[in-house]
């Protein structure tokens, strides 16, 4: 005979550790929400809709939208560029590289991305 | 200094209940001392289990203000208030701080957690460089106080998870430069690495460093890898 | 667990890998870009004309829009079972979140090519 609790619909709120892990988690709605914005401008660009398409992502809610997105996505390259060296254990001849070397890279991978896309776009 | 207990009483009690001690606010004593001195002189039917009171031994692990802790490492200077006192969350409770550890024994067993070697025994011992020896220590380490299972919401959620101890145990040996086994098949399933979202609080649990996180999203890599590329290494 | 769903756990994982990856070293600049200067007018728009007409772009934005999709459909299956307790649906939810992610996929694919 022993007793086991139900389930704690709660749960993540008990502890800090699960709060943020949970929005983490919930990043991926603004992940996909991304993709789906960059799938409409580029239906609106095939369309030839594009002056169109800059209107409405001008409207208050989508630019209000995109911020937090913007938000949610940095929150999300963030915790996935620091805990990615968990996945990857590199040793060189019997030398494991350590974890904030591989982080540097990533950071430094992200930076020479995203002044890639600003040289492309702007 | 007050230690509010969870209580339960099988057969009596139909869910636990809190019964407050006043215990001796001493600088040097652990929540287990407490409980020890509340079984010693004031109420001898508190259950509990403990042994070395030395970090090593792994049974005193209950949740001390609702964080995963070994009772016999945590001490009353680190609080103020009452301090609550509740068995490990994640299992069923047998009597007042014991729990049922079954569920976490069979899932020990279930990643052949020992040296499994085929052909013939080598005639001297089998020596390993400090590299070879590094590779697995970490995860030698663990003393199976199932304090991951208890911070882990996976496990809490789904108890068919093969949980962070286990995972962690089977890196070891999959590590090991003398293990010839194959954990794939149990490793490699929803119930096994795939089951993890990366919560990552067994590796804030553990009171000895395991980083059980690491290794299953190390072994993730490792089946993933080994289920695409063609030619990988498969011994079974 | 069926052999099946066995078999396809290691795939949907590294999509979901290899898709925070991009997502997070490509997301971040594009929608700061995209999304918020040039609407906003800090930035005037971009002309996307000579861009989209090389090959190479199209079909890297094709791989972006696949891997962020199916990074986010991975998260949203396993959020929505731990948070919502529903885990017992797993393969209707599952189906959902990639059969999207996929939609997502192909009709990128059909409008750039």
């Amino acid at each position: 005979m022993s007793y086991s609790p139900p389930r704690d619909r709660l749960w993540f709120l008990r502890r800090r550790a699960y709060l943020v892990f949970v929005l983490r988690e919930l990043t991926s709605l603004f992940v996909a929400w991304s993709a789906v914005y960059l799938i409409l401008l580029l239906d609106a660009f095939a369309d030839g809709a594009l002056p169109a398409f800059w209107d409405w992502a001008g409207t208050p809610w989508v630019l209000a939208l995109n911020v937090v997105a913007l938000a949610a996505v940095t929150f999300h390259a963030v915790t996935f560029l620091n805990l990615a060296p968990k996945a990857t254990v590199i040793r060189l001849d019997g030398w494991r590289v350590p974890d904030f070397m591989i982080v540097g890279g990533n950071f430094s991978a992200w930076l020479a991305v995203s002044a890639l896309i600003l040289w492309v776009l702007w | 200094m007050i230690l509010r207990v969870s209580r339960y009483r099988p057969g009596v009690d139909a869910e636990p209940v809190f019964q407050d001690y006043e215990v001796p606010d001493r600088d040097d004593w652990a929540i287990l001392d407490a409980l020890n001195h509340i079984k010693d002189t004031v109420d001898g039917t508190l259950s509990f289990r403990w042994s070395c009171r030395m970090g090593i031994c792994g049974s005193c692990g209950m949740t001390v203000n609702g964080e995963p802790k070994l009772t016999c490492g945590t001490f009353l200077t680190d609080f103020t208030g009452p301090v609550t006192v509740e068995p490990l969350r994640g299992f069923a409770v047998i009597r007042d701080l014991v729990v049922d550890i079954d569920p976490f024994l069979a899932n020990l067993s279930k990643v052949t957690p020992w040296l499994v070697r085929e052909g013939e025994e080598p005639a001297s011992e089998f020596a390993q460089t400090p590299e070879q020896l590094e590779a697995y220590k970490q995860y030698s380490m663990c003393i199976n106080c199932m304090l991951c299972y208890s911070a882990c919401p996976v496990y809490v959620l789904n108890p068919d998870f093969l949980g962070p101890a286990a995972i962690a145990l089977a890196q070891r040996y999959n590590l090991d430069s003398r293990d010839m086994g194959d954990r794939f098949d149990v490793l490699s399933s929803e119930e096994g690495v795939w089951g993890c979202t990366f919560v990552g609080e067994c590796t804030s649990a553990c009171p000895k460093h395991v980083d059980p996180a690491e290794a299953i999203q190390r072994y993730k890599l490792t089946a993933a890898l080994r289920s695409v590329l063609p030619f990988s290494r498969r011994r079974s | 667990m069926s052999p099946l769903r066995r078999r396809a756990e290691p795939y949907l994982w590294l999509l979901f890998g290899g898709g925070g990856v991009v997502s997070a070293l490509t997301l971040p600049a594009l929608v700061l870009i995209l999304g918020v200067l040039v609407p906003a007018g800090v930035l005037s728009r971009p002309d996307l004309t000579a861009l989209l007409s090389n090959a190479v772009v199209r079909l890297a934005l094709v791989g972006l829009v696949m891997l962020a999709l199916f990074h986010a459909a991975h998260r949203i299956r396993f959020t929505a079972e731990e948070l919502l307790g529903v885990a017992r649906w797993d393969r209707f939810i599952a189906l959902t979140c990639y059969g999207l992610a996929l939609t997502g996929t192909v009709v990128t694919a059909s409008i750039l090519f």
